[in-house]
């Protein structure tokens, strides 16, 4: 038999060794957002509760903000909380997307645990979030001043994405603008 | 201390396996007696600490030792005694325990019947499997503990996965791992053979039978998963190109190549370092689906809990097992003596086109499973069924088409037109039932018509090898019927089984019918010419769920029938599960699974008519119940390196 | 890996676990549903590990059932239907990747496999052919087998 035929299996091995070790640090669950650099979809939703002013795409302009999807019903948003109560603090705009579920739970969750947002739009129907590419809450965006979606942040922020991901993009972004 | 004693029985069992893995390699090379010796006793000493380890864990798990992680994660005192046992291997580390085991039971049988084998060759082999089994007992020990403590411990465990609670649980993981750790057997003579640099008909003659052993285990394995999540998941999938159920089908597939080459290598001395590659690739597939399965590159239904560390400290397995292995064979293979020689047209050239079809199918299944590892962003790739659909099934076609061929050769120089003639009947016939099916059926469903034929066509043709023998008509066919050795009777069984399983293939993709309704009891619905009517809805309490049980009455023109089908809630875990009711029937299934209940009484129902969905299965177990009959006959041979070669005349025979 | 869990979790606490495809999503028009039957079977659910949306029970595969029969009833074409969740989701919603630049490999692979397999397969057995056929004895050969005739044991 051929010496170099002999050697084929040996180098396909190695490059197959080679793609599973890069492959070994990757979530493969995660889904990368289509939005990325594009203009955020279109959408008005109504406020929580009445009388408190809804969202819509229109309203996140002129400067970076964070675009966070939650719910009652969502046990993680819970544990990210406190985070984005601390943020808001700091004076980060955050604005929050209610996603599937009644206003008034919204409404009532943000009474218990406070309300770090600018302004929450209720998306009872999870059009919306849907049109953002959702998986599940809570799903965290980078918009930039003219509107574009820049990152997406997928689970909860923890001081560990905040410090390392989002902080020094935010700053970036508030340098370009 | 049960767990304790389990821990100490690991460490002694992955210290024994080192101490193993040098008496032989060195032994051999040494040709000294005294080491070899120690080897083989060192393989049984081995099995007795695994073995040891396994009963602990075994008894912690039987017990409720929730003091043991492991047992306060995967287990609960309401489970029944069955499933806290089988649940012994329901985690990663409990199953990677199991994995070891099985390595060491095919070792320590080599040491105790290999006893005719070449004094090297046995300790070569015996010095590569404690070389794989140490690498795994280390994995095991400093990465996947089974024994680790949790303090305090908690009164009761965390619930088993109640998809897992189920007889299937019990049977599929270990047959399957026979099935899997089995080719480490050809792979420890492939690179026993690579070390001494040369294949003698003892060597051919050994890995046959573990060849085949590992083959029908793999294959009562697959199937047994197959069946299992066709009636567990609720909803009559039986295959769903999963990941996890991919990398299964990898080794079986080259297993199947390396069967039929092994063959020829045994029979006729040809394809020497194609088998020992063949029989590389094939554990080492194993091994990468071993890989697959704990290290989270690829996201499956059935994952375990995954581990990156883990998966480092495997590739790092893979990397030595099948690296060096690769290694050697580009070294060694060039210098070994070829193969025996053959025309295109014969035996041999029939099981080199089945070698290169089975081969593309692997690759087929492998490109698919591992394409969104291969390239970069690869995660917004997702492969799925309609993928296979489009490639493995175009390339299975062919292969399944020559088939019935191949046996009808001859060794070493066939010829075409005597083959085809002595296979007209079959051709004719499949050729005449596919028109007459798809004129019935109509043309839109012509190709599944097309699988039906096919699958008949390997049937017909799997009695034309025992006919073309028994030559009906000429005086003696008794004599001839009665004489005819077992492994054409197992050729003829699995080839068939292929048919059948074809057949089951193809009328599930054509006929298959489902409805989906809010019934109410007393209601009736039609499914596909039965009459399905739902009497009425019980609670029920199960030893640790409870449940919605339904009560439906199916008529069909084969008479009535009562199916059961219940949506059961396992309180512990909080997780739902339907149990579905199957009326199973030669010519199909009925398959009924209930959903939620609404609060007017009714309830969501789910049915379908599976046709000849059990023939998928049935295939398996005749085309393992040919293998099994094919090493009943070779056992007696196994080992008798000093019988004489076949008489002169024979190689009509297999 | 844990979020995936975590949101599996949190769905479960927000609905009681629903059914793959209810019997209130379905359409009327059977051909139609039959249509939007057969497309789901071809769409990846997103929250899931590997189902396709036709047999999760998870509430945003119910979503995405909704939208696609809304999306049927409006007219869509099958490909338009896939394309409104492709435009939110990406490519890994689709199970049967679109054959594109990056998986030229995964669609031509399997072929190129036996392509190029098919072409070693050739050359050897060619060659073994050649060596299989039996040839004429070398003039030395001759020699010896009369030799080994002639002489007895």
């Amino acid at each position: 038999m051929n010496r170099a035929l002999a050697l084929i299996p040996v180098g396909l091995f190695a490059a197959l060794l080679v793609s599973f070790y890069f492959a070994l640090g990757r979530d493969p669950t995660h889904i990368p957002s289509v939005l990325i650099d594009k203009p955020l979809p279109g959408f008005s939703l109504p406020g929580v509760a009445a009388g408190t002013p809804g969202l819509s795409s229109h309203d996140l302009r002129g400067q970076p903000i964070l675009l966070n999807v939650f719910g009652s019903w969502c046990i993680s948003c819970v544990q990210e909380h406190p985070m984005l109560m601390e943020l808001a603090r700091e004076g980060v705009v955050i604005d929050g997307i209610d996603w599937r579920d009644q206003a008034i739970d919204g409404a009532k969750w943000l009474d218990q645990n406070g309300n770090p947002y600018a302004r929450v739009g209720n998306d009872k129907t999870g059009r919306t979030g849907i049109d953002l590419g959702v998986t599940g809450a809570p799903e965290t965006f980078v918009v930039d001043a003219r509107g574009r979606v820049r990152y997406k942040q997928i689970g909860p922020i923890d001081s560990d994405t905040w410090n390392n991901t989002l902080l020094p993009l935010l700053k970036k972004l508030r340098s370009e603008s | 201390m049960t767990a304790e004693i389990g821990q100490y029985s690991l460490i002694l069992a992955f210290l024994v396996a080192l101490v193993e893995t040098a008496a032989c390699l060195v032994g051999a090379g040494l040709r000294d007696r005294a080491l070899m010796a120690l080897g083989r006793t060192a393989s049984f000493l081995q099995l007795a600490f695994v073995g040891g380890a396994f009963i602990a864990l075994a008894a912690s798990f039987v017990n409720n030792d929730f003091s043991v992680t492991l047992v306060a994660e995967h287990s609960n005192t309401t489970q029944p005694l069955v499933y806290r046992f089988a649940g012994t291997w329901g985690s990663h580390e409990g199953s990677m325990l199991l994995w070891v085991l099985i390595l060491s039971l095919y070792s320590a049988a080599l040491a105790l019947f290999g006893t005719r084998l070449r004094e090297t060759l046995q300790a070569r082999v015996l010095g590569v499997q404690s070389f794989v089994a140490s690498a795994f007992l280390g994995f095991s020990l400093f990465t996947s503990n089974p024994f680790a403590r949790i303090s305090p411990a908690p009164i009761d465990g965390a619930e088993l996965n109640p998809l897992l609670q189920d007889p299937g649980l019990v049977f599929h993981p270990p047959i399957l791992y026979l099935g899997y750790v089995g080719f480490s057997m050809a792979f420890a003579f492939a690179i026993a053979a690579l070390i001494e640099g040369r294949v003698d008909a003892a060597w051919a003659r050994w890995i046959r039978p573990w060849v085949l052993g590992s083959w029908i285990f793999l294959t009562i394995g697959i199937a047994a998963g197959s069946w299992w999540s066709y009636y567990t998941l609720g909803w009559g999938g039986w295959w769903f190109w999963d990941p996890v159920e991919n990398v299964s089908l990898m080794p079986w597939l080259i297993g199947t190549a390396l069967l039929h080459s092994s063959l020829a290598l045994e029979r006729r001395g040809a394809l020497v370092s194609w088998t020992i590659l063949l029989a590389i690739l094939t554990f080492s597939l194993s091994l990468i689906g071993t890989f697959l399965v704990r290290s989270g590159v690829i996201s499956s239904v059935h994952a375990f809990a995954v581990d990156p560390e883990r998966g480092i400290y495997i590739l790092g397995i893979i990397a030595a097992l099948t690296g060096s292995a690769l290694v050697l064979y580009a070294w060694r293979v060039p210098a070994m003596r070829s193969g025996a020689m053959f025309q295109a047209i014969s035996r041999e050239g029939a099981i080199t086109l089945n070698n290169l079809f089975l081969i593309t199918l692997t690759a087929t299944v492998f490109v698919g499973t591992f394409y969104s590892v291969f390239i970069k962003d690869g995660q917004g790739i997702s492969v799925g069924p309609p993928y296979y659909n489009l490639t493995f099934i175009p390339l299975a076609v062919p292969l399944l088409l020559l088939v019935s061929f191949g046996p009808m050769m001859n060794w070493k120089r066939g010829d075409a037109g005597e083959v085809v003639r002595r296979l007209r009947w079959p051709i004719l016939g499949a050729l005449f039932l596919f028109g007459i099916f798809t004129a019935i059926f109509g043309i839109a469903r012509a190709g599944a018509m097309a699988g039906v034929a096919l699958g008949l066509f390997l049937i017909f043709g799997a009695f034309a090898v025992l006919a073309s023998r028994w030559r009906f008509g000429v005086q003696g066919v008794a004599h001839r019927i009665w004489s005819t050795p077992l492994p054409i009777w197992g050729l003829a069984l699995a080839h068939a089984g292929l048919g059948i399983t074809t057949i089951g293939i193809s009328a599930m993709s054509a006929f298959q019918t489902n409805v989906v309704v809010q019934m109410t009891p007393g209601q009736a619905v039609d499914l596909a010419g039965s009459r399905v009517t739902l009497d009425s809805i019980a609670h029920v309490q199960g030893p640790n769920y409870e449940a919605d049980r339904a009560f439906f009455n199916v008529e069909s023109s084969f008479g009535t029938r009562e199916l059961v089908s219940e949506k059961r809630f396992f309180p512990v875990s909080q997780t739902p599960m339907t149990k579905a009711g199957i009326g199973m029937g030669i010519f199909g299934n009925t398959y009924i699974s209930v959903g939620d209940r609404a609060n007017d009484g009714s309830i969501v129902v789910r049915m379908w008519d599976h046709p000849f969905v059990d023939w998928i299965w049935a295939g398996a177990v005749f085309m393992a119940l040919g293998g099994m009959i094919s090493l009943s006959d070779r056992r007696v041979r196994v080992g008798a390196a000093q019988k004489a070669e076949l008489p002169a005349g024979a190689t009509q025979t297999i | 890996m844990k979020r995936v869990s975590l949101i599996l979790l949190a769905f479960m606490a927000f609905a009681a676990p629903a059914f793959a495809v209810l019997p209130s999503e379905q359409l009327s028009d059977p051909k139609l549903e039959a249509r939007a039957r057969h497309i789901s079977q071809e769409l990846r659910c997103v929250v899931c590990q590997n189902q396709t949306i036709d047999d999760s029970d998870a509430p945003l595969a119910h979503d995405l059932r909704m939208i696609l029969r809304e999306r049927l009833l409006a007219g869509d074409t099958d490909e338009q239907a896939k394309a409104y969740l492709v435009k939110r989701y990406g490519t890994y919603v689709l199970l049967k990747p679109p054959f594109q630049a990056n998986t030229l490999l995964l669609w031509l692979g399997p072929f190129l496999v036996l392509i190029a397999g098919g072409a070693l397969v050739g050359l050897y057995l060619m060659g073994r052919g050649r060596l299989a056929a039996p040839s004429e004895l070398s003039a030395d050969e001759r020699a010896r087998l009369n030799t080994l005739l002639e002489t007895p044991e």
